[in-house]
């Protein structure tokens, strides 16, 4: 999928939880992109925050990083 | 059923629980209080002749036909506009009424045609049936004298005509346009003899006059003066069907009104519980799409897109995609294939459809319409209530003391409900309009919004919270309710949130544009106005903050107690007929139907048990993921059951790139629709008339469709999907709808109780039916909400990222009006064309003479997406700054000019918001004009090979 949509997406969702303080938001984020995309997806996000990618603002970042975290935990 | 027609009661009910008891014609009788003594002798067995009077408006004692004789009373009053009284006797029928009777049926004939033989309401007139009641014989006053025979018809309606001459100007079309309609079109104009019906003012016909057309007028009419002119060309009808309008969310039910295999007229019902027995121009006259020429009516293949169709059999067609998806699943996996439910469609259709993409494709690729509508309504109210639906049924507005309208025209997209807002407004409720529009609910004869809070584009939120923040901070909150019924914990971090300064109206004035003042005026009407009903549209959920402005309304509503009993409530408005519908049936791609998470073991567990496969734990893509996926390569193949994606997804390019990128689009619709232009296959549809099944309102209302002819295809829809089903080898044997009923109500719980006995005993059932609730739920979250305790949720207001600046300084949103409908692939193949023929661009003022505009003229309205052309109406009806219109047409097609954002949770389109510039045009864009040549290519069909004559 094309990049900076992705990216967007993520950034969007961060946005919006944004609002509960930064440990809520990370989380309400992570469990929102775990809930609702497809793996496809949070694989290719996934793979862009490894990269380094700057196109995440910090909490969908962080969101993206617990998840890959937790994937890789249990796969 | 036979032709008879309804009872009519000549009044319309009392709802008293306290009755009396009276005497008519010996027989004794109980009747509510308030009942008229015509209503108490027809229900109970007798008949009082009467013209002026019908069941569904107020009495009027115009036409001194059902005149009684009342024991200890003189004269001989009206029993229509007589209540009854205890002790009260009676005479219906004596020798003084039936000369008086006599006496004036003879004056009404003395100026009517006697061409009974010859007139479309033969055997069908209630001025015929009076006349043989009161024993009519002779008519002493001749017709030599002056008189209206002759009078020329007002045959503009495409769908109806006027008759003076047949009109006996008893007001019935009147009074229906006033009290059920709402419209006030119609009048009696000049006095005595001359007494005429009008429509509009002096110059107007009906066609030019306000009148929309909703046939009231006509359904009242006891004689042929307004008669449908199908009954006109095709004779009586001799059997009927129940079934449901297949246009919006309201789900009206309709009598289909047939004579052997030709539907003459479509009737509303008057024990529909959605419309009782109301109608709009599209449900009642605007079904001839069902036979246009354009249909098609057998499958089509093609080995590309850049050929044309090639017509084939079932069983090729079938063959040929079940291959094509066989073989791109072999060689990409099921994450490669996908499907769009159809909103259209009935519940059994798309939920044989979504099963066939889980358990026949082996992906969770599936997505409905209302990925592109009402999404952030089942993620919005999931979230706070527990429960992805609208909180009332429809009676509830008849108990609403203050209406708030938010981002939804009624009067355009659901008619039938907005003429009971409007009733219930002119009862003395007053009603708060949000919207960018000043729509009719704004200001209509005999409407007034107490407030219209105009706000601008993409504020929703912030205006929401500016409400909320008035509601908390001069403490109008029903704490009492939110104690009781709420997490109280959250209430409190939203009301510290909401109370803050930077939320204040004053505060976010300036990015609301809404009058601070207007602004708390609302807030506070809202709040203790008594009770408080919510209804919204696609202006709340088609934002990059629709999710959070459903919640945003769901905390109001929480905030004030405005939940859990008649009158008030959260009730999204869904668009098309079965959107409630294909959401319950699990056609999002992370939900099982009734909205159960597909990655919890339980609930997949007992889906996988029935359908003996392993179904996939994560959720699938998404509508626009899809096409995003199918751009990359990840995604080739879809299965799209009556959506038009191309005309109503946004960004117009990318969703043809994105179908030209797939291997395998397989189109399942009525025409060649402009999605079928990027096709490989296409599967005939069936319409509504043509199939068995059930229909879900925007109240909850399971009604029954039922098939009133044949399909023209061969095949319902479900049968097509199932065909392809076992085409790819898979053994579904269901042989009728209600088979896939039963096993919906299997699976999932909030259907358990429902069953085709049920609904064919019933008529209508609002979900959750379970044992809890067996007869249905008219209310929800009476007592306790769905999740237990209602969760407030603190939505912080996000600007869009659709700005405008100096090369787009307007914005854009789009919507609907009221003769067309969606894409308009069924409208736009109806005489509906005559109110609307084309898209057109409202307008302000100013920003029409700041760019040398007037009403007329072609523009060029162009995005950062794209441009289109369409002509301009110049209103102030839009703000200045705030451009609208509509995308019925695919001429114009809107959806080039708008954008990929969405909304954050759901990718919901932000079709509502979209910066555009708007300049003369004299002409076509450049992607206007290869469009079209592109479509008429791509709809060409093979010719059949013809043996050479011989020689």
């Amino acid at each position: 999928m094309d990049a900076a949509k992705l990216a967007r997406m993520a950034n969007d969702i961060a946005n919006n939880f944004a609002v509960l303080g930064d440990e809520e938001a990370v989380a309400s984020t992570a469990n929102h992109i775990r809930m609702f995309w497809d793996p496809r997806m949070r694989e290719q996000a996934f793979a862009m925050t490894a990269a380094g990618d700057e196109a995440f603002i910090e909490i969908a970042r962080k969101a993206l990083e617990q998840l890959a975290s937790a994937a890789g935990a249990n796969g | 059923m036979g032709f008879e027609s309804q009872p009519d009661f000549g009044t319309p009910e009392s709802r008293s629980s306290k009755s009396v008891t009276l005497t008519i014609d010996s027989r004794e009788v109980t009747v509510p209080v308030g009942t008229s003594i015509m209503r108490a002798a027809k229900e109970n067995g007798g008949d009082i002749p009467s013209l002026c009077a019908t069941d569904s408006v107020k009495s009027f004692g115009s036409c001194r036909m059902c005149l009684v004789e009342i024991e200890g009373r003189k004269g001989t009053p009206s029993s229509c506009t007589t209540p009854v009284e205890e002790g009260m006797v009676v005479h219906t029928q004596t020798d003084r009424l039936a000369r008086l009777r006599r006496g004036v049926m003879e004056l009404y004939i003395s100026d009517h045609p006697l061409d009974c033989l010859t007139c479309s309401a033969n055997n069908d007139c209630e001025l015929q049936d009076t006349a043989a009641e009161v024993g009519l014989r002779d008519v002493r006053y001749g017709y030599e004298g002056e008189n209206h025979l002759g009078t020329k018809p007002d045959v503009s309606n495409p769908y109806f005509l006027f008759a003076p001459d047949k009109c006996i100007v008893c007001s019935r079309c009147v009074r229906a346009c006033d009290e059920v309609q709402g419209t006030l079109a119609l009048t009696v104009q000049g006095r005595g003899f001359a007494s005429a019906i009008s429509a509009g003012q002096s110059d107007d016909d009906f066609l030019s006059s306000e009148c929309v057309s909703c046939g009231a007028c006509v359904q009242a009419c006891p004689t042929s003066a307004l008669m449908e002119k199908s009954v006109k060309q095709h004779g009586k009808p001799e059997r009927s069907v129940i079934t449901t309008c297949a246009y919006c969310g309201v789900g009206c039910t309709f009598r289909a009104e047939m004579k052997g295999e030709q539907l003459v007229r479509m009737i509303p019902y008057k024990d529909g519980k959605a419309n009782r027995g109301h109608s709009c121009v599209k449900g009642r006259f605007a079904w001839g799409y069902a036979n246009h020429q354009d249909r098609i009516t057998g499958p089509m293949i093609r080995e590309s897109i850049e050929e044309p169709w090639r017509e084939v059999s079932w069983e090729e067609a079938l063959a040929f995609t079940a291959d094509r998806l066989n073989a791109i699943k072999a060689k990409h996996g099921a994450g490669a294939l996908g499907g769009v439910t159809s909103s259209r469609c009935t519940n059994e259709e798309t939920f044989l459809v979504q099963k066939l993409v889980r358990a026949g494709f082996g992906s969770n690729n599936v997505d409905t319409c209302a990925r592109v509508c009402h999404s952030p309504t089942g993620y919005g109210l999931k979230t706070t209530f527990g429960t992805s639906a609208g909180t009332q049924d429809f009676d509830s507005v008849e108990q609403s003391d203050v209406i708030l309208v938010i981002g939804a025209n009624p009067t355009d997209a659901h008619p039938v409900f907005a003429s009971r807002i409007k009733k219930r407004l002119r009862q003395g409720a007053k009603i708060i309009v949000i919207d960018p529009r000043r729509i009719d609910l704004v200001k209509s004869p005999h409407i007034e919004a107490a407030h219209h809070l105009p706000l601008q584009p993409g504020t929703n939120v912030a205006v929401l919270t500016a409400m909320a923040h008035v509601i908390v901070t001069e403490g109008l909150a029903n704490e009492e309710f939110v104690r009781e019924r709420c997490e109280w914990d959250e209430y409190e971090d939203w009301a510290r949130f909401v109370s803050e300064a930077r939320h204040s109206p004053e505060f976010l004035e300036a990015v609301t544009r809404v009058p601070a003042e207007e602004l708390r005026g609302a807030a506070r009407l809202y709040a203790t106005g008594g009770n408080g009903a919510i209804y919204y549209g696609l202006g709340v959920t088609e934002h990059s903050q629709g999710s959070s402005t459903v919640m945003a309304i769901a905390n109001l509503a929480m905030a004030t107690g405005n939940l859990g009993k008649p009158g008030v409530g959260v009730n999204p408005l869904r668009g098309q007929n079965n959107v409630q519908g294909a959401c319950d049936m699990g056609s999002f791609p992370h939900e099982l139907p009734g909205y159960r998470h597909i990655s919890d073991p339980d609930v997949r567990g007992s889906f996988e048990n029935h359908w003996g496969v392993t179904l996939a734990p994560e959720p699938g893509l998404r509508l626009p993921n899809m096409l995003d996926a199918a751009k990359d390569g990840s995604f080739r193949a879809i299965y799209i059951q009556g959506e038009d994606v191309l005309q109503s997804d946004p960004n117009t390019h990318h969703v043809a790139e994105a179908l030209k990128a797939m291997e395998c689009v397989i189109v399942h619709d009525l025409f060649l629709n402009e999605t079928a232009g990027y096709a490989h296959v296409f599967l005939p549809g069936s319409t509504f008339l043509e199939k068995n099944g059930t229909f879900t309102n925007a109240e909850r209302r399971i009604q029954p469709v039922r098939k009133v002819v044949e399909p023209a295809n061969g095949l319902e829809d479900w049968e097509v999907t199932q065909e392809l089903a076992r085409a790819m080898g898979f053994d579904w044997n269901y042989s009728h709808a209600s088979e896939i009923l039963e096993e919906i109500a299997a699976l999932t719980p909030t259907f358990a109780g429902v069953s085709w006995e049920m609904l064919e005993e019933c008529g209508s059932v609002q979900w959750p039916v379970n044992e809890a609730n067996p007869e249905g739920s008219p209310v929800m979250h009476v007592g306790g909400f769905v999740r237990g305790k209602g969760k407030f949720v603190v939505t912080g207001y996000v600007p869009t990222d659709e700005k405008t600046g100096p090369r787009f300084p307007l914005l854009l949103t789009t919507g609907r009006i009221l003769s067309q409908y969606n894409v308009g692939a069924q409208t736009r193949r109806t005489q509906n064309t005559a109110w609307h023929e084309e898209d057109l661009l409202e307008i302000h003022p100013t920003d029409a003479e700041n760019r040398g505009l007037k009403d007329g003229d072609w523009v060029k309205l162009a995005s950062r997406t794209g441009e289109t052309t369409l002509r301009a109406t110049v209103t102030d009806r839009v703000a200045p700054g705030v451009v609208y219109t509509t995308f019925h047409h695919p001429a114009t097609q809107a959806n080039v000019v708008t954008s990929d954002y969405s909304d954050w949770a759901t990718n919901c389109p932000e079709y509502k918001v979209t910066a555009v510039q708007v300049t003369p045009s004299n002409g076509p864009t450049d992607w206007q004009e290869s469009y079209a040549s592109w479509a008429e290519k791509s709809r060409r069909i093979k010719a059949e090979a013809k043996a050479e004559p011989a020689e």
